[in-house]
Parts: C-alpha cells; sequence; structure tokens
C-alpha cells in the first residue's frame, strides 16, 4: 500500500501557467467545414482504409481497421460524407505527410448504433479486442495502444491513474478531473480489472487543488477503494516513470515497462475514454484541448478528432502578435511548421507563443560545467558530459554514460546558466547513433549477401566438378568394357522407352560426332604411324599408373580421361569466376 | 533550428560569475578594514589587466568581444589572482599574473570553460617561482599608510624590513624549523592574532560569509567547502593532539593563508574541479591533504594553488571513477568498462 511519498532526483519549477486555462468549463468546439482523420494515429501503427471516396459515414463509424500487433480502430468523428482520401501533412515537427480519410460533416452528428460492452460476461481477449475496435489509444501524449499495455494480464501490483499533467500551461487533464471524476474513476475500475490490479492510485500534482478535491469526492463514493495521492508539483513529476518512482519507489529504468515492476500506469483521460468505449459502446472520436498562450480566451474545447488547427485556434482568439502555435507544453512541445494539420488522438494542447511569453533563447555561451544540468536530470545522468561526447561526436562514450536513459524532458536545458540547448544535442547524437547502427545493419546485410554469394558460387563449383568425376569416371569404365556394355545398356532401355529413346539419342549424336572428327591420322606415312603408335602405349602405360578419378573434386581430375571425351568436358572444366 | 524546451530559467554565466563576485565583497571588505585600501588598487588594475587582455584575445580569435567581457570570467579570475597575491604587490607582478592567468591558462586552451588548470592558481604559482621574495611580502599591519602602500605597489623603494610582516604561517614555519621552537613560543609574535595571522581572521571569516551567500543561493555546492575543511581540519586536529607543541591547530590552520578563499572560491571553481557529488569530495579533500603537508612538510607557506593544480590533474581521472548511478540503473554510469 501507499504509505509515502518517494522522490526523483532533480526536477525544476518552471512558472505552471495553468490558471490562464483552468478556470472554464469544458466547451464543444464547434463542427469544422472538413475533418482531416488519420489513419495513422500514433507513430507506431495505421490502420487500412475501410471507407471510399463519395461514401456516407455515420458518427462513431469505422473508417480504418486497425493493422498489426499495436493497430487500433479509427472512426469517423461525426457523420457526413467522405469527401477525399489523401495523405495530408501531420501534426509533427517535420510536417510529414499520411494517409487521412477527409470527411465533410452534414451537421446532423448522427451516431452509429452503439450499445454498452459487458466486460463482465466476455472474456479477456474480447474486452481487449473490443478497446482496440474503439480506438482506445493512451492520451498522455504517447498515444500508446491501451489493449497492448493491458495484454499484460497478470503480476499488476498497482493500477496508476496518472493526473499529474506536469507540463506548464497544459490544463485539460486538470478540467476533466473536476468535470467528470465519477467517470474517470469508472474507466479506472474497468482498466483495472481487466489488469487484475490489486490497488488503485491516483496521483495529481498538489497545483491542481480542485481536481484532487473531485477525485477525493468520486473516490469516496467508488466502492473499490480508490487512493488520490496529491504529489509535489515538480516537473517532470508527470512522466510515467517518474509518477511511479513518486508513488511506489520503483525505479524502471530505460528499455523495461511498468509492467516488467507490477505496475501500470495510464492516462486520466484514457481512462475516461475507457469508460466511454466500455459502458457506453462509444468510439474514441474526440478530446480535451487546451488552447492556451497569447489568447484572448484560453481554456478547454472537447475536440472531434481530425479538426484542422487551424479551425480550433479562433475558439481562443490568439493575440496580434501571436508568432508561432506550439503543439503540447513548452518542455517537450514543438512548433507546428503549419496550421492545416488536424488534431490527433494524443494533442493534448496549443498554445500560442509570442516573442514576450516565450523569447528566443540568449545566444549560447561556453559551457563552464556548473553542473546545474546534472543536478536537473530527473534521469539522473551528467548531461554536460554527455553534451561534450556529442560535441566531439564521441557517441560510444555518450552510450556509456546512458545517453539512451535521457527522456528529453528539456530540464537540463532549463536550468543551463550557459543557454546550451542540450537537448538538442541529446536528440542529435541519439539520431546520429540510430543512422550508424541502420548503416552498419546494412552494411551488415551486405557482407552477408556477398558471403553467401560466394558460398554458392563455391558449393555449385565443388557440385558440378563432383558431377564431372563421375561422369568421367563412368566413361572410364565403359571404355574398359568395351562392347559389351552394349547389349547390357540396350536392356537396360528397354525397360523404360524414355531411356531408351535418350540413349539412342546420345548414340546417334556419338555417331554424328565421330563422322565429323578430323580424320588426321589417315594417309600417314609409316614412321609417323610408328611415333603415334608409341606415344599411344606411353599414354596407355600412364592412365593405368593414374589413380581413379571419382572422388577428385578439382576441375581437372578428369584430364586423364580427356582423351576419350575431351569435347565433353572441356566446357565444363572452365572456372566460372 | 532551437527545439523545445522553450522557456528557460532565468539564470546565466554572467549572473553566475556576477554572484560570485558579489560573495567576495565581505572578505574584501575586511581586507581594506585590516590591512588598507591599497588591495583595491590591484583589484582595479587586475581587472583593467583582465579585461583588457581578454578583449585582446578574442579580436584575435574573431569572437564576439563583447559577450566574452560582459560574462564576467575575466573580472573573476582577476579578483581571485589580485587576492592571492600579497596586498603590496607591485603592479607589473600582478599584471604578469593576470596576464598568465587570462592569456596562457584560460585562452590557450579554448576560453571559457576549456580550462583544465585553475588560471588563479597558476598564476600564482609561477609568481611565486618566479618572483618568490616580492611575493612573500605582505603588507604589516601598522605604520603602513595608504600612500606608502601606494608607492609599493607603483614600484617605489622597497625598505623591506621596515614596510613588510611575515605572516603567520610562514613565522610559524621558520619558527619551527629553523629555531626549533615550539608552537606556543612562536605564536606570541606580532604576526599572531587570535586564531590565525593577526587581522587575517577577520577576512576569512568574509570570505566564509561569502561562501555561505553562495551556498544559499545554489552556485556553490556543500561538497567542496566540506571536504576541504573537513580534510584540512581533521589532519591538523589529528597532528595537534598528538604533539601539540609542533603541528599548529585546526583553527589556526583553517584562519590563517587562504583556507577561506580557497574553501569558497577557489577549490570550488567548476571549470577545473571535479563534477560529480563523489568526485568533489575527493578532489576538495585532496586539496585540504596536500595543503597541510605543504604547510607542515614543505618549502612553501601555504600550499594551496600547488594543491588545487595536482589535483586539477586528477580531475579527469576522479571524474570517470564516480559517475553517479543512472536513474533505475543498479551500476554507475561510464567507469572503467
Amino acid at each position: 500500500m501507499i504509505g509515502r511519498l518517494f522522490r526523483f532526483h532533480g526536477g525544476i519549477k518552471p512558472d505552471a501557467h495553468k490558471n490562464e486555462s483552468a478556470g472554464p468549463a469544458i466547451q464543444r468546439a464547434p463542427l469544422p467545414r472538413r475533418l482531416v482523420v488519420p489513419l495513422r494515429q500514433s507513430p507506431r501503427a495505421t490502420a487500412s482504409c475501410l471507407v471510399e471516396v463519395g461514401q456516407e459515414v455515420l458518427k462513431g463509424e469505422r473508417i480504418g481497421e486497425p493493422e498489426g500487433f499495436l493497430g487500433t480502430a479509427v472512426h469517423a468523428p461525426t457523420s457526413g460524407t467522405v469527401v477525399d482520401i489523401a495523405r495530408h501533412p501531420m501534426a509533427h515537427p517535420s510536417g510529414l505527410d499520411t494517409e487521412c480519410v477527409v470527411i465533410e460533416p452534414d451537421g446532423e452528428e448522427r451516431w452509429i448504433e452503439h450499445a454498452p460492452f459487458d466486460y463482465h460476461t466476455a472474456s479477456r481477449e474480447q474486452a481487449l479486442a473490443w478497446l482496440r475496435d474503439c480506438g482506445i489509444v493512451g492520451l498522455g501524449g504517447a498515444t500508446f495502444p491501451s489493449h497492448v499495455k493491458l495484454g499484460k494480464g497478470a503480476g499488476i501490483e498497482t493500477l496508476i491513474l496518472n493526473g499529474a499533467e506536469c507540463e506548464p500551461w497544459i490544463t485539460c487533464d486538470d478540467r476533466l478531473m473536476r468535470e467528470r471524476a465519477a467517470d474517470i474513476l469508472a474507466g479506472a475500475t474497468i482498466l483495472r480489472e481487466l489488469i487484475g490490479a490489486r490497488e488503485l492510485v491516483v496521483g495529481i500534482e498538489d497545483n491542481k487543488p480542485e481536481a484532487i478535491a473531485a477525485m477525493k469526492e468520486a473516490a469516496a463514493a467508488s466502492p473499490h477503494g480508490v487512493k488520490v495521492v496529491a504529489v509535489p508539483a515538480l516537473y517532470p513529476a508527470g512522466g510515467e516513470k517518474q509518477l511511479i518512482r513518486v508513488l511506489t519507489g520503483i525505479e524502471i529504468p530505460y528499455g523495461k515497462l511498468g509492467g516488467d515492476y507490477g505496475v501500470q500506469c495510464f492516462n486520466v483521460g484514457t481512462a475516461h475514454a475507457v469508460y466511454r468505449a466500455i459502458a457506453h459502446g462509444e468510439p474514441l472520436i474526440s478530446r480535451i484541448v487546451t488552447l492556451t498562450g497569447n489568447v484572448d480566451n484560453a481554456g478547454n474545447w472537447e475536440v472531434l478528432i481530425g479538426t484542422p488547427v487551424q479551425d480550433l485556434l479562433p475558439l481562443a482568439r490568439p493575440r496580434p502578435d501571436t508568432d508561432r502555435t506550439l503543439l503540447g507544453g513548452p518542455m517537450m512541445g514543438f512548433a507546428l511548421p503549419r496550421l492545416d494539420v488536424p488534431i490527433v488522438k494524443g494533442s493534448n494542447c496549443l498554445i500560442s507563443a509570442s516573442p514576450r511569453l516565450f523569447p528566443p533563447a540568449p545566444p549560447e555561451q561556453p559551457c563552464i560545467r556548473c553542473t546545474e544540468c546534472a543536478k536537473a536530470c530527473p534521469a539522473e545522468l551528467q548531461p554536460f558530459e554527455l553534451y561534450w561526447f556529442g560535441r566531439s561526436r564521441n557517441f560510444g562514450k555518450a552510450q556509456e554514460y546512458h545517453l539512451f536513459d535521457c527522456i528529453e524532458c528539456g530540464c537540463c536545458s532549463y536550468v543551463c546558466p550557459a543557454h546550451i540547448p542540450l537537448v538538442d544535442y541529446f536528440r542529435f547524437a541519439k539520431s546520429e547513433i540510430w543512422a550508424r547502427e541502420r548503416e552498419k545493419a546494412a552494411a551488415d546485410q551486405a557482407r552477408d549477401r556477398f558471403e553467401f554469394r560466394n558460398f554458392r558460387q563455391e558449393r555449385e563449383k565443388a557440385e558440378k566438378a563432383a558431377k564431372l568425376a563421375a561422369k568421367a569416371a563412368e566413361t572410364r569404365a565403359k571404355l574398359a568394357e568395351g562392347v559389351a556394355e552394349a547389349p547390357a545398356a540396350e536392356a537396360a532401355a528397354a525397360e523404360d522407352p524414355k531411356k531408351a529413346l535418350i540413349a539412342a539419342a546420345l548414340a546417334r549424336a556419338k555417331a554424328q560426332k565421330a563422322e565429323v572428327r578430323p580424320q588426321n591420322t589417315d594417309n600417314l606415312s609409316p614412321e609417323t604411324q610408328a611415333e603415334i603408335a608409341g606415344i599411344e602405349a606411353r599414354r596407355k602405360a600412364l592412365e593405368a599408373a593414374a589413380p581413379p578419378a571419382a572422388t577428385a573434386t578439382t576441375p581437372n581430375a578428369d584430364a586423364p580421361a580427356a582423351a576419350s571425351d575431351t569435347a565433353a568436358t572441356a566446357p565444363g572444366a572452365e572456372p566460372r569466376s | 533550428m532551437i527545439h523545445s524546451p522553450y522557456v528557460r530559467k532565468a539564470v546565466s554565466v554572467q549572473r553566475t560569475m556576477g554572484l560570485v563576485l558579489i560573495a567576495l565583497l565581505p572578505g574584501i571588505a575586511a581586507y581594506v578594514w585590516q590591512a588598507g585600501p591599497a588591495i583595491l588598487v590591484n583589484l582595479a588594475l587586475a581587472t583593467v589587466a583582465a579585461v583588457l587582455a581578454e578583449a585582446l584575445v578574442m579580436s584575435l580569435r574573431k569572437r564576439p568581444i563583447g559577450l566574452a567581457v560582459a560574462d564576467l570570467s575575466a573580472v573573476l579570475t582577476a579578483w581571485l589572482v589580485a587576492l592571492s597575491l600579497p596586498a603590496i604587490a607591485p603592479w607589473w607582478l600582478t599584471t604578469c599574473a593576470v596576464l598568465v592567468a587570462i592569456l596562457a591558462v584560460k585562452h590557450l586552451y579554448g576560453g571559457l570553460g576549456q580550462n583544465p588548470f585553475n588560471p588563479a592558481m597558476v598564476a600564482y604559482c609561477t609568481m611565486i617561482v618566479a618572483f618568490p621574495a616580492l611575493m612573500s611580502q605582505w603588507p604589516a599591519l601598522d605604520g603602513l599608510g595608504f600612500a606608502d602602500q601606494l608607492a609599493l605597489i607603483l614600484g617605489g623603494t622597497r625598505e623591506l624590513d621596515a614596510i613588510t610582516a611575515a605572516t603567520a604561517l610562514d613565522s610559524l614555519r621558520t619558527g619551527l624549523r629553523a629555531a626549533g621552537a615550539t608552537v606556543e613560543a612562536v605564536s606570541q609574535g606580532p604576526a599572531f592574532g587570535m586564531l590565525g595571522s593577526r587581522g587575517w581572521e577577520w577576512v576569512a571569516a568574509g570570505y566564509a560569509l561569502g561562501g555561505l551567500f553562495l551556498l544559499a543561493r545554489g552556485i556553490i555546492t556543500w561538497h567542496m567547502p566540506v571536504a576541504f575543511i573537513a580534510a584540512l581540519g581533521g589532519l591538523a586536529g589529528v597532528f595537534w593532539l598528538i604533539d601539540p607543541a609542533h603541528y599548529g591547530s585546526p583553527l589556526f590552520h583553517l584562519a590563517s593563508g587562504g583556507a577561506m578563499l580557497a574553501a569558497f572560491f577557489i577549490v570550488t571553481d567548476p571549470v577545473s574541479g571535479a563534477t560529480t557529488p563523489r568526485g568533489k569530495l575527493l578532489f576538495a579533500a585532496g586539496v585540504g591533504l596536500i595543503v597541510w603537508l605543504i604547510r607542515n612538510f614543505g618549502a612553501y607557506p601555504d600550499g594551496i594553488a600547488f594543491g588545487v593544480l595536482l589535483m586539477n590533474i586528477c580531475v579527469p581521472l576522479l571524474d570517470m571513477k564516480t559517475q553517479p548511478r543512472v536513474f533505475g540503473h543498479r551500476e554507475a554510469a561510464g567507469g572503467d568498462k
């Protein structure tokens, strides 16, 4: 049981700026003119399209079939007509394209038939499949499919509900907890049953007293024994591994998952989506998005997935000096390269940035090894060491110093007095290492292919040589047997008409060859004839002395037999490469 | 393209250096109070020399001059050099020391953040090796007016016996060695005050006060001052308890010479010092050990500069061998794999 709180190393306390958007209740964003629903909702999996251009769809109708182990279904966020299926830019720093279904809403919001799912009578597998088909993914930002996370099914002691929301400015989880606490806990209870956890703990940063109160009230009403814990507001307390550390004391290293240590963590928004999916049969077609920053009307809106950012922003009324729009928080989010990108399941916040709110970083100064970054690092790394290694492209050393344990939370960049964009150096080092590993893998593959080709050629050569040697031995045997062989061959041929035909053809060819062979032994002088006879006699003697060539593997092993069948063996003996 | 985070703490190298300069002020005030305003002249001289040298090198290196001068690192180096030298050191000695620190130690290694050795301490060592007599002349507290001090700084007459006095560390060393006297006998001399050299206790107290300010502001961590004071004081204490007639007391060692300046301002230099928590402890303790050894058995009255430089050499090894454990990992990072 949770007795006390633990602390994680480092962390920072940036200005929270939560009050700007936390006040007003969640409003429904109006239907946009068009919805651009990406079939790829997470970086890991995509869905195959189920609709065609011109097709009428209903709200909640499945338009994308989950593909692969990490796939989840995609649904139409409202009723309307599919007007296009094409590649559209995504909300990603690179502005990458992905396959999207463009829906023109008819404004009627006609739901597809949907019914609650009785997960008590269904098997666990059916329940997980239901969540997958409802498109439930983690709404904390990483959009990991929930059914996969729940797949563990055993050995989970503690289920943690992540309501920490530690990034400045963002308040979507805060509002959700204040307004829909009971639904969140109902979803959490479902999650707990599906994963078989003994206890359920909700972690909320202590700068959200209203949310804590609402969740505590709901927990008191819940018969299942839920603990609501206020955790110190210290960025990045909402990082999954940091929250697990604070609540349970367990440290989950890089490359491991909470499930390996008996803890599983879900975002409060995910729990709410699970509740809607199980209790109402509603797929995940909308989420709460915070619109804040340099705006006159900050707040939280319930937004349909696929709503273009540019249709959403005017709701908050950005001020004229807005120069950029950030997606996500200021610590880990990114500036949108364009505004025609759609909101996806992982989009939690849009911040209108102005030079006043987010002034450009001062010029980078030399590192003075003050170790402020090491003091702030929640992964307990030595960022300045990684920075020196990254700068000198000593990537091996960077990895030795656990570069990949860096969670890119930005604490080191935040505290650096020399204004070094440390996280950018680490992103660079990581991508360089990945690129080198890909190159190395490609080179390894090429080498393997080359080595196998050599091996194959050697083998073929050996096989051919063996075949030739066998043939040569056969020929020798034939020669030794002389004419007596012929009737035997005929008898064998009689058994098989096909073989007989081949034998006949061979005989004909041999005869033909014998005919065209240049007869330069005719009309010779007696001296020459005598000389030839002498040569022949010596050759016979040599042949008799030579060992049988049947087991030889070298191409020229058939040389002694060449006299009888030169024409047939010579081409085969040539080395091929 | 700069990515997240889009917010930053209001900190800068300039602010850090500025806070260290502010933290030196109580010690400087005590210095002026006890030994006269000569030190201010040397501080000013050193500052001008350091800033000019910095600007010159930056222009030679074709780097932005304003940014480098504004970061105050050269000023801090100048102050530490001036405070390490005797207050009545002639102007050219101070200037030479500053030029060694800025030109050779700092910029020949690549400028701010790149130097493996503490610039002020290299400057001090160079000067004490080159000009041992001038470097051991400290102003006598009484009978030396500002005019005399100024004359000495600007290269006037140097009638040494009349105007200078041996420091307590120096007289204790020579007293014990040459005269075979006991600590008790030597410390009856005019150079001794309540704890260390007469008047110097106040300067040491001023430095300690500034050091506490730096600790409170998070500019330095506790590791280095605590380890240095514990090593120097502890060693001194053990030997003092064994043989009080021939070894100075821990308080004497801590209040004399540059001990307090070193504890909070010299060993804590981030650029040339160790960086891991355990590395910091070992680094500062090593300096403390060497200081005690040199003070008791060496050829120089104080050993801080040598201690710091010797430990500077060990920093890469210390850092490598003391890498802290990474979150979730049982073993430490890096190290001797």
